[in-house]
């Protein structure tokens, strides 16, 4: 289970750096829903089948659906490569992988005092529903409300006069 | 014969015996659709045309397996796969009997709406890397299609899930030994059909393979085994489809006991495969917008009042 | 708006049910060839050259046939016996071109070349469509049995000089004619 949950996790992490380093777009989207995938398995792995399912669906499912089929539409080709290739040079990307390797060392730096043990417990959907309609249903009514909102309002840009 | 849950003979079962009914498929539907069309269909190949599908394998197997200099190798080999494996992998959530499955899941239903949209990506990446005008419109229209009756899917499923209560396939089974959902639950059972149709793309939902408007859609460029490919996970979708019927509204392997239970199983689900086929010979396909229309302004509506209707009664009953 | 999608609904019902009924009618399908259509005898098939009621060709070599085809398909090189019969030193039709309209048959004086029922002709070669004299030749009237050019007509041959065919007067001396 344990050997699971770090083979997803270096899956994850190799899958989003090659987002990141990958000159064409389909490829590198490509990328980030292996990476969301791996994600869903740690979910899984960590007795949560319910986010883990719902990380497919959503994330991989829908999301990653729609930013393919905007790219479908952009005409992307040859000259995107090309172009992505000359951002992708040291001068580009040092400073924001400095940083970030800054940022690593200091959460290793926080994670590495503390003793963690990995021990999965179910989660099951009738948990994770009663939480959200128990103590978290304002939020979750918030965040419908949010939703409508958006919808109302694409409706609204959509409609032709 | 000894099978259980889960063991290797089982899973080795059920993935031939998939693959072959949709193998099958393929004579099934031309014979069938000639029927309906009173034709005669292919009857020349072995006994009224059961080799026929001999013959079209030996015909896919050995045509050239030809990638476009134009097309991005890496998707147009890898998106194939994606279908296949996707709607194989849905299969393992299947009860097919008491002791006939691969896994039983506490998310079974969910795995199975996972696996749908996962299969979105098989189609438009297909379209996209294949570089064509047609493929792309194809695959445009496959991913708009997709994305937007996942969502009644899904809802019209949540009625059922409410009245038993799990979202494991096998429980549902086994909720419906007092009575089939299809009765409490029809609006439900109806949407499910008609987005199950616009998920597989089959007639009368095809539009991302339209062939009168845009070749042959999303596979224009593909030949060969990739095409056969496409062509049996279509087949193989099509037993998927009819199979949840079968599990969530039909009462799965449940029936009288002169029979076992998973020819029962069999027989409910081979009835919604030719239903399937039936439409197919039947409805002519709508337009993109008309779709899209239908879906979003009647089939929405109509899915969350049936569930908001299930729950008030559920919860009056209680 | 109601009775419009029930209407709607009906509509589509009813079509699935009689679809569904095709399965117990006839099938229109006519299962070729174990299921031989009938051929009426005026259909425009293969090409023939027929013989006359004395067993000989009747072709004269006339070159009509090869002129009225309107996609040149027919070629043939005229012959003359000893006795004065005209016949074609070859005849070849090529039925890879040809499209059976018949206008040969109808351009012909002697009916001597005939469509006939038959309209298997497919090769695997595509020189063997090309077909000759040897191919064509039947040993029959064909439709019209009691026709012979050479009684009706007042070409002069061996045994038969002019004035001497069917309802033929004889022929006028024009010396005579002279005022």
């Amino acid at each position: 289970m344990i050997m699971l949950f770090y083979l997803a996790a270096a899956i994850a992490v190799i899958a989003t750096i090659a987002v990141v380093l990958q000159t064409n777009i389909v490829h590198g989207l490509l990328y980030l829903i292996l990476s969301l995938l791996a994600v869903a398995v740690i979910f899984y792995v960590l007795g949560a089948p319910f986010a883990a399912v719902l990380e497919a669906i959503v994330y991989a499912g829908a999301i990653m659906v729609l930013f393919l089929f905007v790219i479908m539409m952009l005409n992307l080709g040859q000259h995107t490569q090309n172009q992505e290739r000359t951002w992708l040079t040291p001068r580009g990307w040092i400073v924001p992988s400095i940083m970030a390797a800054v940022l690593l060392g200091q959460l290793l730096n926080v994670i590495s005092g503390i003793d963690y043990e990995i021990e999965p417990t179910q989660v099951g959907v009738m948990e994770i529903s009663a939480l959200l309609f128990g103590p978290y249903v304002l939020a979750v009514e918030l965040a419908s409300i949010l939703l409508l909102a958006g919808l109302v309002a694409a409706y609204h840009l959509a409609k032709t006069k | 014969m000894n099978l259980e849950i889960g063991s290797p003979l089982t899973v080795g079962l059920i993935l031939f015996a998939v693959i072959i009914t949709g193998a099958l498929l393929i004579t099934v539907e031309r014979r069938l659709l000639g029927f309906w069309q009173e034709r005669l269909g292919p009857n020349r190949v072995g006994w009224f045309g059961s080799l026929q599908v001999v013959a079209d394998m030996i015909k896919i197997f050995t045509k050239e397996d030809w990638i476009p200099p134009f097309a991005d190798r890496f998707s147009f080999v890898i998106a194939p796969g994606i279908i296949m494996s996707v709607v194989l992998l849905s299969f393992a959530v299947i009860p097919f009997a008491p002791n006939i499955g691969v896994i039983d899941s506490n998310i079974g239903v969910l795995f199975v709406l996972a696996m749908a949209s996962l299969g979105a990506y098989s189609v438009m990446l297909g379209g996209l890397s294949s570089d064509n005008k047609y493929a792309l419109l194809g695959s445009l229209r496959a991913a708009a299609q997709m994305v937007s009756y996942e969502v009644f899917m899904g809802i019209s499923l949540l009625g059922v899930v409410a009245l038993a209560g799990s979202f494991n396939l096998r429980e549902i089974v086994e909720a419906q030994a007092d009575g089939w959902y299809i009765i409490p639950q029809f609006i439900g059972f109806v949407i499910f059909l008609i987005a199950g149709v616009a998920e597989s793309h089959r007639l009368p939902f095809d539009i991302p393979e339209a062939e009168q408007e845009i070749c042959a859609g999303y596979h224009t460029e593909y030949s060969g085994m990739k095409f056969g490919m496409f062509f049996v996970a279509e087949y193989v979708g099509l037993v998927l489809i009819s199979s949840l019927i079968t599990v969530l509204f039909f009462g799965g392997w449940l029936g009288p006991t002169f029979l076992p239970p998973i020819i029962w199983f069999a027989i409910k689900a081979f009835g919604f495969i030719a239903f399937f086929i039936l439409m197919r010979a039947a409805v002519p396909r709508p337009r993109y917008d008309q779709l899209m229309t239908y879906g979003w302004l009647f089939l929405l509506p109509l899915s969350l009042v049936n569930l908001l209707v299930t729950g008030v009664i559920i919860l009056s009953t209680q | 708006m109601i009775k419009l999608i029930v209407d709607t609904l009906l509509s589509q019902v009813r079509t699935l049910w009689l679809v569904f009924m095709k399965l117990f009618q006839k099938k229109d399908t006519v299962e070729y060839p174990d299921q031989q259509p009938y051929m009426f005898p005026r259909w425009r098939g293969r090409i023939i050259l027929s013989r006359d009621p004395d067993g000989e060709e009747r072709c004269v070599a006339c070159n009509l046939c090869a002129v009225a085809c309107p996609v040149d398909c027919i070629a043939l090189q005229k012959g003359e016996m000893e006795d004065g019969r005209w016949y074609p030193e070859f005849f070849r039709i090529n039925f890879s071109r040809c499209i059976m309209c018949g206008f040969c048959e109808e351009a012909c004086p002697t009916n001597a070349i005939q469509l006939t029922p038959d309209f298997e002709m497919a090769e695997y070669v595509r020189q063997d469509m090309v077909w000759e004299k040897e191919d064509l030749l039947i040993n029959g009237t064909g439709k019209y049995h009691d026709y012979n050019f050479y009684r009706v007509a007042g070409k002069k041959i061996e045994g038969k000089d002019k004035g001497e065919a069917l309802n033929e007067a004889a022929p006028v001396d024009v010396r005579s004619l002279l005022p």
